[in-house]
Parts: C-alpha cells; structure tokens; sequence
C-alpha cells in the first residue's frame, strides 16, 4: 500500500482540473461590476467573461424579465464587440436597452420562439469569437444543454447569459433546476427612496447572487443601471455612515 | 395591340387593357375592331420576336428561383417552392415581381399553387392570388374549361355537350371522357389537380459561374448528398476564386430519375468563397430536398456574384473595438437555419408612438445616424397590444391611485408623469383624435409599470397597461 500523497500533488492535481475545466481564453477575464461590495465577492473580481450566467426576475411581473433583460444589457453594454440576442416572443423593446448604454447598431436579433430554437442560435453564436455576448432567453436549462453552452462558452471566450422566462408555474418551477452556470441571478424589484408624487429617482433593485461556482451566495441592494450600463450603490447609502468603510480592493471601471 | 394575318384577313392578335375596355378582344378583325374604336393604334404580330422575348424575360425570372421554364405563347412557370422565403414569402414575391414588371410596361397576372397546371388556370381565369396548398380543385372547380391548357377543338367540343367549367368535367365518368376527347383531357386536368406530375425543366443563364455533377447510379441517401454539396461547392468556388466574385446567392438543382427538378436556394449577406462554409449553409436546405427514387444529376449555381473586397482576417479577435468583428458567417448560419428575415437589427423610427419607434432591418445593414431620445424613460418590455386595466385615480389629471391588472389588485406608492402622446395625423382618420398621457408608477414592492390613458375618464378614456421593466 502506497502512502498517502503528499499534499503539493493534490494542490497539482486541482491545477491541472482547473485547466481542463476553463480550457481557451477566457480563463480568469472578467468584468467588474464597479460596486466594490459586488466585485469583491466575486472569484475574480468580476463576472467571469467567456463563462455562462444565468439570470431570473423575481416580482411581480417576473414572467416578462424585463428588469433582468435590463441588468444583462447593462453587463452586455460595458463590454466591446457584437451581441447577438436569442428573442423569445415579440415583446423586447430596444430603445430601454440603448437608454442604459447598448447601442442599437451593436446588436443583432434572431427570431426564435422555444427553447428547441433557441439553443442551437446562442451555440452558434457563442462559437463566433470577437461577439461581447449572447444572450438567450430559455425557459428551461437542463444540465446537458447548460454543459453544451458553457463548453462553447470556455472555447471562444464570449459570454452566454440566459434570461429565464415563463409562462405558467409549472414553467417557473424550472427556474431552480441544478445546471452548470457559472452564477445563478436574481434580479428583484425593490421599493425606491420615496419622493412623492413628483417624480421617480432611477428603480432600485435587490440583486441576489443565488449560486456562485466557488463561491457563497449573498445579496445586495443597488441602484438600476445607469447611461453607462453601470450598477452604484443607492445614493442614500453611499453617502451614509456605511460609505466611511473604505472599500477593500480597488477595481477598475 | 397587335394583329396577324390569318387567311387573308388582318385579325387582332392580342389586346392591351384600354383596348380590351374598349370591347375588343383577340380574334376580331382589324376592320371591324378600326370601326368600334376609329383611333385605334395596330402593330405587326411579331411571333418570332416575341419568342425570344419571353425567353429573356425568363431568364430575368431566374431572380425568383432557379426552375424557370418560358410557357410560349405569353406565359412563364417559376417554381418558388424552395426560394420563396428569401422574398419574405409568397405573397411578397407576387407583389415585388409584378410591381417590377409593371415599372418595364408589362401587364402581367401571376397566382402561386401547388401545381403549373393551377396556377397557369388561376393566373389566367381566376382572381385568387394564392392558391394555399391542397385547395387546388376548389380553386379550378368554378373556372372555365379553357383554363385547363386545352387545344382549342377540344374545348369547341366539350362547350357542345354542355361542359362548361372544369367541375362538370369531374362529376363526368373518366373512361367515357378518355373516350370521347381523348386522353389530352384528362392528362390536363390530373395536371391541374396535382394527381400527373409535370415536369419543369429549369432554365439557367449559360454565363453565370456553375458546377454540375452527374451520375452512373442515382444517388438518395443524405450522407451522399452532403457529399455531392462539398465536391460541387469546392468546384464552383474554385470558378468564383478565378473570376475574382463571390455568391451572393446559390441554387441547388437535382433532377431526378423521374425527371422532376428539386431546388434549395440560399442567400448569403456579402459575397462569399469558401467551400466549407458554403457547404455548411447548403446542408441545412438539405431537408427540402426529396430525392424520390434517387438523383441523377446535380447542379450548384452561383445566380448572383459581386466582387470580393480581400479583407484581412487574422488579427480580430476580443479585446478589439467589435466594429470590425465578422459576423457574417453567423448572420448567414442563422438566416439559412431559421429563415432569412427572422435575423434583423432595430434600428429607430422617428416617431411618437413607441410602438412605431422601433423597425427591422437586415442584420448587416448600415449604421444610421438616428437615436431615440434618450432623456425618454421606456420599459424593456413593451407589450405587442396594450392590456386594459381598471384603475382609479384621484382627479381627472393625475396618475392612478390602485389598478386592477389580470384579476391582481396594485397599490400605486410613486407615480411619474404625464407624458403626452399624440397621434400622428398624417397616418389616417383614425389617428387625428388619438391622445395617450403616459404614467410610470411604481407599487409598494417597487415593481414599475408603464400605463397610459387614452382620453379623459368622462369622456370615454380608459386605462391601459403598455409595458413593465422599467428603470
């Protein structure tokens, strides 16, 4: 009986998984958010590029994804290159999404109306290198087509976000269904500061990171994209007690 | 108009429209038709000329589809069946043929069926345009019995027992009319029904870049196809490659060994030359294709090439500005998958009404300098047909307290609004009165939604919900 390995072949051998796992280019890319709370909680920093992400809308009107549409245009608009968008239906309406920063040259749709359509478009899509991302809108992600994305995915570097959509609830029930996305969103509406009848400040949201690969979930409360696609922290709690504590890491854009 | 001698008789050969409201009709007599209209214009019948024509106007055709065959003396078959998608369908490749060959001063009639013989009888005797598949014996039932390609004896003689549309032929036992006209009746009207095959032998311009393969043994299986798709697809780019073009379009045509013509036709978004990437493209179609008792003879046709712009193709890659990201590879892949018009940008349209603002344009067009405004707040999610709401509000003028969507009650915390909205008159009728005032209310949760009201409450407004997801 051989005895029992040394712990540096161990630390190797999770090397050597690590690199057959994220094999291509994108491994360790990734996108800041800008809220240091958020980036530092992620494993690099960011969201990892060339990896898939999936997204779901708690709220009322979460069947329509519309503030989750919002948060993926917001990723998809600080990043350069193509995006091809996986439609679901007739109900996108894209001048929300140049209004938070992607630019309506910048992406191109294709008409899809299942699940059984859309996937084979965001694969082909995710093999085009040079594309900031594809987005899909599924209603349900098995593990066997989530692996398929993700390889395309880890292979040429672009990122997959898939935006959950349903119609009933036994489709909803689909949304916690054990896949292999990278991260697991979900975007809720969350009550704005109160100025009365005159006026809304931008939409506030309760952004919960429910399943992060190496990682714990946690939740935040932020403020809606900006013009710039960019996630801040809501203005009464950054210029609170709270905004005292220095964050910890310094990010870039 | 036209006219012929026949017999030592100058008879009129054909009639335009004004002449044929004016009461003439082919067949008369010069004189007789210069006596009902005196200032009547004649040119010489030029059949020989008007041959060659009709064989050039079929060679324009061949931008529908590859299967064109002249039908002398005024007719041309096109078979769309595998292009029709590339025009946005059917009825859109009728309107954009005869609106063109209106711009040439050409009156034609044209009708889409599942079979020549129908639509030859449509097109000639009908009003119908398109004839949707299996409705071909309700659409030639009530037409005359000319309308079934008959000689013109045989219809003299079918008008003599009293058989004067093509339903009295049906009812009528097949043996005894085979019998008594022969077998031309019931050969055509089996054409017409689509129960006798006709072949369309396709007619392709000698010029234009091909390759052609045929064989010893008729080929079926898909795998053979495929295989047959890359050996003409290396071929016919190795022509491409010595002209200096790429194809903007590819026909596919297999004749097989019961002498029909199959074809697949594609579109590709800039001039192409690469066999693997053509081949890809072509295998999709491949499910149009029914090879039947096997394929004799293939062919792939380069209809339209423009000249290629080398462009340099390493060096792109992520971490660049993406504007020089090729992508038309996968505009291409996803058009020929799901169909040519179902891969598009939106781009803006300048108007007020934001189910106007947005249109479709193919996914490589241009960049235009237009921009909706951006100081306008907008759902992400804008519902194709406003969903009525019962809502209360406080006063005439302000945004609702509580509204009732779908059977679910909302409180209503924040509002913001009116955002005034008129119709654009210039539209029609309908739009000169048309007011919307634009909220965005928020409820207690903080979920948002975009609702308007048509019109003062008094005065017969309502409320509607038009969309969610706002930021």
């Amino acid at each position: 009986m051989a005895p029992a390995s040394p712990p540096i072949a161990i630390a190797d051998l999770r090397r050597w998984l690590e690199r057959t796992e994220n094999h291509g280019p994108a491994t360790g890319l990734a996108l800041p958010f800008g809220v240091p709370d958020l980036d530092v909680h992620l494993p690099n920093g960011g969201l990892s590029l060339g990896h898939l992400h999936e997204v779901i809308e708690g709220g009322p009107a979460s069947e329509y994804a519309g503030i989750a549409a919002l948060f993926v245009a917001g990723i998809l608009a600080r990043l350069p290159g193509p995006v091809l968008w996986c439609l679901r239906g007739r109900d996108l309406f894209a001048p929300a999404l140049a209004r938070i920063g992607l630019h309506h040259d910048r992406v191109i749709y294709c008409e899809t109306w299942n699940d059984r359509t859309v996937l084979p478009a965001m694969e082909e899509g995710l093999r085009c290198v040079g594309l900031a991302g594809v987005v899909g809108e599924l209603t349900s992600l098995p593990l066997t087509a989530s692996r398929r994305l993700q390889l395309c995915a880890g292979q040429s570097g672009v990122t997959a976000l898939v935006l959950r959509r349903w119609r009933n609830t036994t489709e909803k029930k689909l949304a916690g269904e054990p896949n292999a996305a990278a991260t697991r969103w979900r975007i809720t509406p969350a009550p704005s500061p109160a100025t009365g009848f005159d006026g809304l400040q931008r939409q506030q949201w309760l952004v919960e990171l429910l399943r992060l690969r190496g990682g714990e979930p946690r939740s935040w409360v932020l403020e809606a994209c900006n013009a710039k696609g960019h996630l801040t922290l809501p203005a009464a709690l950054a210029d609170g007690p709270m905004a005292t504590q220095a964050p910890r890491r310094a990010v870039a854009g | 108009m036209t006219a012929l001698v026949q017999s030592r008789r100058r008879v009129l050969a054909s009639v335009d429209e004004a002449a044929a409201s004016a009461g003439l009709s082919p067949g008369m007599t010069v004189t007789h038709a210069q006596s009902l209209v005196p200032d009547l214009t004649v040119f010489d019948a030029r059949p020989d000329h008007d041959e060659t024509d009709l064989q050039k106007l079929s060679l324009w055709c061949v931008k529908y589809s590859p299967v064109v065959t002249p039908n002398p003396p005024d007719g041309v078959f096109i078979d769309v069946a595998g292009s029709a998608h590339l025009f946005h369908g059917e009825a859109a490749l009728l309107e954009d043929m005869c609106a063109f060959l209106h711009t040439l001063g050409i009156s034609a009639r044209a009708a889409i069926s599942d079979t020549p013989g129908c639509s030859w009888a449509v097109a000639r005797y009908g009003d119908a345009k398109i004839v949707s598949p299996g409705r071909s014996s309700e659409a030639v039932a009530s037409l005359p019995v000319a309308a079934l390609r008959l000689a013109p004896q045989t219809i003299a003689s079918l008008h003599d027992v009293g058989i004067d549309r093509v339903a009295h032929l049906c009812s009528k036992p097949r043996a005894s009319l085979k019998l008594r006209f022969g077998g031309e009746v019931l050969l055509r009207l089996d054409q017409a029904l689509g129960s006798a095959a006709e072949a369309l032998p396709s007619l392709i311009p000698p010029e234009v870049p091909r390759a052609e393969c045929n064989f010893a043994e008729p080929i079926s299986t898909p795998e053979d196809l495929k295989r047959v798709i890359d050996k003409l697809c290396e071929d016919l780019c190795a022509d491409l490659e010595a002209r200096g073009v790429g194809a903007r379009r590819l026909d596919l045509v297999f004749v097989r060994v019961d002498n029909i013509t199959q074809a697949a036709r594609i579109g590709l978004s800039r001039p192409y030359r690469e066999p693997v990437h053509l081949g890809k493209l072509l295998a999709e179609k491949l499910d149009l294709i029914d090879p039947g008792l096997g394929i004799e003879t293939a062919t792939l046709i380069a209809s339209w090439v423009e000249a290629v712009t080398e462009r340099q193709t390493v060096g792109r890659h992520i971490g660049t500005d993406g504007a020089d990201v090729d992508v038309s590879q996968l505009v291409d892949t996803l058009g020929v998958r799901l169909g040519q018009n179902k891969v598009f940008r939106l781009a803006p349209v300048e108007s007020a009404l934001p189910e106007r603002a947005v249109r479709r344009v193919p996914a490589l067009h241009p960049p235009q300098p237009l921009e909706w405004p951006s100081k306008l707040p907008r759902p992400s999610r804008l519902f194709p047909h406003p969903e009525k709401i019962e809502a209360v509000a406080e006063l005439p003028d302000h945004p609702p307290r509580l509204f009732i969507w779908r059977n679910i009650r909302h409180r209503v915390a924040k509002a913001d609004g009116p955002e005034r909205i008129h119709g654009e008159w210039w539209v029609g009728e309908s739009e000169t009165n048309l007011i919307r005032d634009y909220y965005r209310i928020e409820t207690p949760d903080g979920t948002r939604f975009w609702v308007f009201r048509d019109g003062a409450v008094g005065q017969g407004g309502h409320w509607w919900l038009h969309g969610v997801g706002e930021a």
